[in-house]
């Protein structure tokens, strides 16, 4: 049915009740009976708690509860685990740090959560908050990453007296050694990846439930992986039978993968729903959030990189330190430092490589999967590498990279790192996105720009990321007595399209239209499994098990049409919704056998009535979406304002089911990026630890009048590992702007002598780079 | 405690409440009108927006009683608005929202601009814009929106 397949722009079946304001976030879940909670968190970033005294703040009118570490582990909740076994450098093994929910005797990070208030209001809540002692002994602290591994640095864990947590290595050392000794030219350079939050819209909520009458807990959360979520509480927390815990996110205001399945706020809804018998309802601020949340990136990292005499790479080298924070609690806390490690190679033809990172505590936040999770640092490594070797090699940026691109014709590659990429055309695409951003011709504009006092540059990146990694999931396709189906989802949609994505796919397969679907994702208990929303998976990995699921409902349906049209049913043919009886004109709908398929009358003798099928589908192998982002930008010297003039993607990420959504998530994750290397961070005192990035007052988010438009272009190369063809979309803009702006910024100061920036480029940051070029 | 009353989406309301109540949450948890999002809660997102006898106001940093013998109007009570008709098709049309978190605020900040500022230009929307926050859409789809609803109305 054209109206509604693959590859149509179609306009969103979210938006009617999104432009309404009815849509249905975790905030605007109220119970009959709720009470509101309120987290105390610490204001230091490492302190023993000598006591705390709840006294006045229980005394408080509408006061019910005030919770304290201590009454939390007197009811033995559980720990999420640590399925990986990694050793420090000196052989000993990493050690497992489980943030408790609410603090027991010390607290290792400005907003460490230390205690929980409930009361009838929140106003009671806040009151009876303020009233609380807690007497601290403050200790020094270290947030500074490069810090943490010095001699005199403050000690997180007693038993990791350098606060390493672990090593973690890829590729090979020997081989990489020998490569580097070979090498005619070796580029060396240091880079820092500041540490940034999510930030999405949406702060958190979470409500807890606990129905005595079966049993049951019930959390209304927004969470990106609801039955991760569901099974965690389950199994690890609260240890009962996962059927006793269901965990319902509906709209979602943006998780970008930092909305995880171990938040303490989760827990303790719930535990203090148990125990006082009413509902609980705990709501985040926005100053609250940094301070309670997982933060993302915050690396640093030296960076080596081999070349023979013509310009080809013959190796690279890399040494990471990455920030994981105060705790180590879950394999979520350590998947940014370490899965995408492979990708540092990028789409260059490197014959050998070895990377180490080590993972070092500290006191802030955990850290945890955010838009790219490793990827937009891995293509910065290498994007910025390139940069730096043209100009010390005195070879173009892109010839040098073209130099360098594996062509297709040698994949599928294993790269040195331990991936394997199956498919792209990194040339084309960066002739692509030249031609489109008149690379050419940037060099007169730059003269232009001069002329009115102003530093234009142009910079570029080639951006390659594994996507939609090997794990499974769930599409059920569920028809009712009126045929029409219910499409339900183990993915979780947080704004990224996927009603209409899915309803696509459905169209496309089964020529059901729009009115007759309806999607549902995020309830554990009317969705059968999932893992969630992350790593750009939903449409490679949820639309590939529902165009199974989609094959499974035509089988199922084809003996029932075939009786229906009294035919056999070697001679049904199935297209666009009808069964046609091969060779005639007689034809049935799907949506009519699917409500004979009810009538056991119409069925053929031992058919099963009813028409619902699942599939789960799991992928063999990564996918590996591409491409090549230009960035233009115009600095005025005086002010260090940078202006985005101009940003163009060409993108590979296989066939394309909405080229409206596609673009979405790209213009999204470039925003993301840009923001990142312009304004955002997550900042801390470096003496005293405190969090000094809190609120929107001093965490700098990018407007609308930061940007141009972007523009974008797709050159899909249909990958083999799913049935679809599609590659993920979701991170892919973020993964090619973190380098991309930062080169273009770069490009813009290189006349006047700037040859590195720190991360965020500021105007301050940027004008004081330009003063001290001046002046030495 | 203050009594006030206050005309909300037409509908008039006189409730005794407390002077700290902010007019987002009086909205969101005394009218139960969710539509209306706290985003920051400290005035700089612009998720909160909602007209205050017709002009924009960031209800989170509005107290309630600020608001006593005024007309407020939540998105919810834009369903038959002229200009917001004509935004919401702009906006479907153009992709310009993703997870609709910001979109009520956007929206009521968007019909000020097509209403208030007919002649603005892409450079002006950017700007009339830098007041509400979005994190998912890189604000492509929102500009395009808004510019072709200003087309729609001068044409």
């Amino acid at each position: 049915m054209g109206q509604f397949g693959i590859g149509q722009a179609i306009v969103r079946e979210e938006d009617p009740r999104l432009l309404r304001g009815r849509g249905v976030y975790a905030g605007d879940v109220n119970l009959p009976r709720q009470a509101y909670a309120l987290m105390v968190r610490s204001p230091h970033a490492h302190a023993e708690i000598r006591s705390i005294d709840s006294k006045a703040a229980n005394s408080l009118p509408g006061v019910l509860a005030v919770y304290t570490g201590e009454e939390v582990a007197a009811d033995n909740l559980g720990v999420p685990g640590m399925p990986v076994k990694w050793i420090r450098p000196d052989g000993e093994p990493m050690g497992y740090r489980p943030q408790p929910p609410l603090a027991l005797g010390r607290v290792r990070y400005v907003g460490d959560p230390v205690a929980l208030v409930v009361a009838e209001t929140l106003d009671a809540a806040r009151d009876a908050a303020e009233a609380l002692i807690v007497d601290y002994k403050p200790l020094p602290s270290v947030t500074d990453t490069a810090r943490t591994v010095d001699a005199e640095a403050p000690v997180i864990w007693d038993d990791a007296p350098d606060n390493v947590s672990a090593l973690y290595q890829a590729g090979d050392a020997w081989a990489t050694e020998a490569a580097f000794a070979n090498a005619a030219h070796v580029v060396k350079r240091r880079f820092v990846i500041s540490r940034v939050f999510a930030q999405y819209m949406e702060a958190r909520s979470a409500v807890g439930e606990y129905d005595e009458r079966d049993d049951r807990f019930t959390l209304y959360a927004d969470v990106q992986y609801p039955h991760r979520v569901r099974q965690l509480l389950a199994e690890k927390i609260f240890q009962v039978p996962e059927q006793s815990v269901r965990v319902v996110a509906r709209d979602v205001g943006g998780g970008f993968g930092t909305k995880g399945w171990q938040y303490p706020e989760h827990r303790l809804t719930l535990w203090a729903a148990r125990k006082l018998g009413r509902p609980v309802k705990w709501s985040c601020e926005r100053t609250e959030a940094v301070q309670a949340d997982e933060h993302g990136r915050d690396n640093v990292t030296e960076a080596e990189l081999a070349f023979d005499a013509d310009g080809k790479v013959l190796a690279l080298r890399v040494r990471t330190l990455a920030n994981i924070g105060a705790y180590l609690s879950a394999i979520r806390n350590l998947l940014a430092a370490y899965t995408n490690v492979g990708t540092l190679v990028g789409v260059y033809d490197i014959p050998t490589a070895h990377a180490e990172v080590r993972t070092v505590h500290s006191n802030t936040n955990p850290t945890a999967p955010y838009r790219g999770a490793g990827r937009p640092e891995a293509t910065y490594v290498i994007e910025r590498m390139f940069d730096a070797a043209a100009r010390e090699l005195g070879i173009e940026r892109t010839v040098l990279r073209a130099k360098n691109f594996i062509p297709p014709e040698k994949m599928p590659i294993r790269t040195p790192l331990g991936l394997c990429y199956d498919c792209g055309e990194f040339a084309a695409n960066q002739e692509a996105a030249l031609k489109m951003a008149d690379y050419s011709g940037f060099e007169e504009r730059r003269e232009e720009a001069a002329m009115r006092g102003k530093l234009r540059g142009i910079g570029t990146a080639n951006p390659i990321e594994r996507s939609a990694s090997p794990s499974p999931d769930f599409a059920e396709i569920r028809f009712t007595t009126d045929g029409t189906a219910t499409i339900l989802m183990g993915t979780k949609s947080q704004g990224q399209g996927h009603e209409t994505v899915y309803k696509q796919i459905v169209g496309e397969r089964l020529g059901l239209d729009s009115d007759s679907m309806r999607v549902i994702d995020g309830d554990t208990d009317r969705v059968a499994f999932g893992i969630g929303t992350m790593g750009s998976r939903s449409t490679v990995i949820g639309g590939s098990a529902l165009y199974r699921a989609a094959d499974k409902v035509i089988e199922r349906a084809k003996p029932i049409a075939a009786h229906m049209l009294e035919a056999s049913i070697e001679d049904m043919e199935f297209a666009s919704g009808i069964f046609t009886v091969a060779g005639t004109d007689r034809t049935v709908t799907l949506t009519d056998v699917a409500k004979a398929s009810f009538l056991p009358a119409r069925l053929p003798p031992g058919a099963e009535p009813g028409l619902f099928e699942s599939a789960t589908f799991a992928p063999e192998d990564d996918t590996y979406p591409n491409g090549s982002h230009v960035c233009e930008v115009e600095i005025d010297p005086e002010t260090g304002e940078t202006n985005i003039v101009g940003y163009w993607v060409v993108d590979d990420v296989g066939v394309v089911v909405n080229p409206n959504i596609v673009k979405g998530q790209i213009h999204g994750g470039v925003a993301q990026g840009v923001g990142q290397v312009l304004m955002e961070q997550v900042a801390y005192d470096p003496d005293s630890g405190q969090l000094l990035s809190a609120s929107f007052m001093d965490y700098c988010m990018p407007r609308a009048d930061d940007f141009s438009d972007i523009a974008i272009v797709s050159n899909p190369v249909p990958t083999t590992r799913n049935p679809l063809g599609v590659k993920g979309a979701g991170e892919a803009g973020t993964v090619g702007a973190l380098p991309a702006t930062m080169n273009a910024l770069l490009d813009a100061l290189m006349p006047v002598g700037v040859t590195d920036l720190p991360m965020p480029a500021t105007p301050h940051a940027i004008w004081q780079a330009i003063e001290k070029a001046k002046f030495g | 405690m203050s009594e006030i009353t206050i005309k909300i989406n037409g509908e008039t309301v006189t409730e005794n409440v407390e002077p700290r109540l902010s007019l987002a949450d009086f909205v969101r948890d005394h009218r139960r009108l969710t539509g209306t999002h706290l985003g920051c809660e400290h005035g700089v997102c612009g998720a909160c927006t909602v007209l205050m006898n017709g002009e924009p106001v960031r209800s989170c940093i509005t107290f309630t009683v600020v608001a006593d013998g005024t007309e407020i109007t939540t998105i919810e009570g834009f369903d038959e608005d002229e200009p917001m008709k004509q935004l919401r098709k702009a906006f479907h049309e153009n992709h310009a929202l993703q997870c609709g978190y910001c979109t009520p605020g956007m929206l009521v900040a968007a019909r000020d601009i097509v209403t208030r500022l007919p002649d603005a230009d892409e450079a002006r929307v950017r700007l009339e814009l830098a007041g509400n926050l979005c994190r998912c859409t890189g604000y492509v789809g929102i500009v395009n929106a808004v510019l072709q609803v200003l087309e729609e109305r001068r044409g």
